[in-house]
């Protein structure tokens, strides 16, 4: 703690000094190994749009030019069928047509249909969780919970023997459905803001008459936009990178979305001499939507990271 | 299931509402949830190709499973997988967060931190594919620069593994060390400015204040991405697809395969449920260790 005053004066320079070098050098090094993760975190985002942009032949010989070498947009032709097959062949792709507009636009609908309906229906539970008087209300509530323990890999089997019986394989709702209706975390996350939400305004509204149903409309789901836009974001996200779920799902065109698009993609490629700007393209094409919504709510995102839903 | 009772006591009874409120989303439990998972276990007991109705073998399945060395390799290439992931990720996570505690709380540096973890799995394998090839790759370019070997990262049997737990920490690292960074907040600073008066490095704070402090949140984080972890699928389906022969065969990729690869559903559900057993008991054993050692804070 606090030691004597008498011989401060004397010591405190030689003191001062010393911690404050370490102390600089050691932000020095700090800062070095920010700077370092910095650079690991965004190099490869460059790579990608370096490759994308150069033209596949041309990248044997510069394979070492950190500029796109020969820059072309062939490899975006080739990803949304603009090539003809002999003009993709020439240029190092496949040749088969891809047309990557189609996969966008499938992977547009499934995170959309997800994304919306969960989180209004787990807003809907959520709701009745929190603030509705039912019996049984903690029991079917910690029935929910219990699902936060079931590892999602774990339904994947069996879902798909459901949804094929349903008659749903290979279309964009079966793709969807599993994660359309609830997560027991989206409810979970939502109880906790609705718990938090004061009662009076609540209940000053149900003196004036309104029905209960008007008040989740009106002063409820008003009230927490906040946290419905970031569950509804990171949901978009999580749906928008699947990969697992919709390769067992989809087996054609019809409800291929990026993910397995580009695995697709992959598998078609020469197996001597890949088409990487083409890959790379196609990468980016994937990536690229998340990453503009990212930029646009990168401060909510950042911030809703935490343990406040979880813990 | 739940029917309208009488009202108990003077409280406003909602059970009308309630139902109408929950339906949907106890629907979506019920039917791709708590179904499933019972079906899943069921199926475990059963021959299963998808085409003719499940006939029950007993425990047939689990016998095979405790005799399949593949299942065996599989696993043990598993948890070489998590034990490299996690180790890394977590030392990583942790140095990061502590540094952007240190340096710097400005939302840009970690919003660009967490940038990896909004692309998906695939395409991060995808451009490690293109980083890590052999012959093309800048990776190797630079290992030839500086006059080393150049490394078959994803198609030698030693450094696969090693390599597919390397690109996945690069898309998780920003994400884990957010939430280390989030239960820093949690630390007063006051800890810190009395530390500093005491003269202490931040070495010293380091291991005296914010490690100790820190164990709760730590042993949540662990759990969290130790079960991720071992659900790891989409890096190896796109890069190795399991291969050289068996090296990079984790679980989940086994599972898949003898699902859509041989239609042997019994057999891969059984697995499955070898897999979820795995993950209860380490949720329970790392729940258990951070009940025992709480934050010394509360």
């Amino acid at each position: 703690m606090a030691t004597t005053t008498t011989a401060a004066p004397a010591l405190t320079r030689d003191k001062m000094d010393i911690p404050r070098r370490s102390v600089n050098v050691g932000r020095f090094l700090a800062w070095v190994f920010m700077i370092l993760v910095i650079l690991a975190s965004l190099f490869p985002f460059y790579w990608m749009l370096r490759t994308a942009l150069s033209s596949n032949n041309a990248l044997y010989a510069g394979s070492d030019s950190l500029l796109p070498v020969d820059p072309s947009l062939g490899g975006f032709q080739r990803v949304f069928g603009l090539q003809t097959g002999q003009e993709a062949l020439d240029a190092g792709g496949a040749g088969q047509p891809i047309d990557f507009w189609h996969y966008l636009a499938n992977s547009v609908i499934v995170s959309t249909l997800i994304t919306a309906g969960q989180v209004f229906f787990s807003a809907m539970a959520a709701y009745a969780f929190a603030r509705l008087q039912w019996r049984h209300r903690e029991k079917v509530f910690g029935f929910f919970l219990a699902g936060l323990m079931i590892p999602a890999i774990f339904t994947l089997l069996p879902n798909f023997v459901l949804i094929k019986e349903l008659g749903l394989v290979d279309t964009l709702l079966g793709i969807s459905l599993p994660t359309m209706l609830m997560t027991p975390f989206a409810v979970f996350f939502l109880r906790q803001f609705f718990l938090g939400i004061s009662r009076e305004v609540e209940e000053a509204a149900l003196v004036e008459g309104a029905s209960k149903v008007r008040v989740f409309f009106r002063l409820i789901l008003p009230m927490s936009s906040a946290p419905i836009a970031t569950l509804a974001i990171l949901t978009y996200i999580t749906s928008w990178n699947e990969y697992f779920w919709p390769l067992m799902v989809s087996y054609t065109d019809r409800s291929r979305v990026l993910t397995v698009a580009l695995g697709v993609f992959k598998s078609q490629t020469p197996q001597t001499g890949p088409d990487w700007s083409g890959l790379m393209a196609a990468t980016l094409v994937a990536a690229l939507p998340m990453l503009v919504l990212f930029f646009v709510f990168a401060k909510r995102i950042v911030n809703s990271i935490g343990f406040s839903g979880i813990k | 299931m739940a029917t309208v009772t009488p009202v108990r006591k003077r409280r406003a009874d909602d059970t009308k509402l309630a139902i109408l409120f929950i339906a949907p989303a106890l629907i979506g439990f019920v039917v791709f949830l708590l179904w499933p998972t019972l079906r899943g276990i069921y199926l475990s007991f059963t021959k299963f190709n998808l085409l003719t109705p499940p006939e029950w073998t007993g425990l047939d399945n689990y016998v095979r499973m405790v005799q399949d060395p593949v299942f065996w390799n599989a696993l043990k290439v598993t948890v070489y997988y998590v034990v490299i992931n996690i180790a890394l990720q977590t030392a990583l996570a942790l140095g990061i967060a502590v540094m952007m505690q240190r340096l710097t709380k400005r939302t840009w540096l970690r919003g660009i931190v967490l940038t990896p973890y909004l692309v998906s799995n695939v395409v991060a394998a995808l451009i490690f594919l293109w980083i890590l090839d052999y012959q093309l790759g800048i990776g190797n370019q630079v290992l030839a620069l500086i006059g080393l070997d150049r490394i078959a990262f994803l198609a030698d049997s030693a450094w696969v593994i090693p390599t597919i737990a390397v690109i996945n920490v690069w898309r998780h690292v920003g994400y884990t060390a957010l939430l280390i960074f989030a239960g820093l907040q949690t630390i007063p600073e006051s800890m810190y400015e009395a530390g500093r008066m005491d003269g202490a490095s931040e070495l010293t704070m380091f291991r005296r204040i914010t490690l100790p402090l820190l164990r709760p949140i730590l042993a949540l984080v662990l759990i969290i991405t130790v079960v991720g972890s071992f659900q790891v699928f989409d890096t190896v389906a796109i890069t190795t697809r399991g291969g050289p022969v068996d090296s990079s065969r984790v679980l989940q990729y086994y599972i898949y395969d003898m699902a859509f690869g041989r239609f042997q559903f019994g057999y891969a559900s059984a697995m499955s449920v070898g897999l979820l057993v795995v993950l209860v008991v380490i949720t329970f054993l790392q729940y258990r260790l951070t009940r025992a050692s709480s934050s010394d804070l509360a």
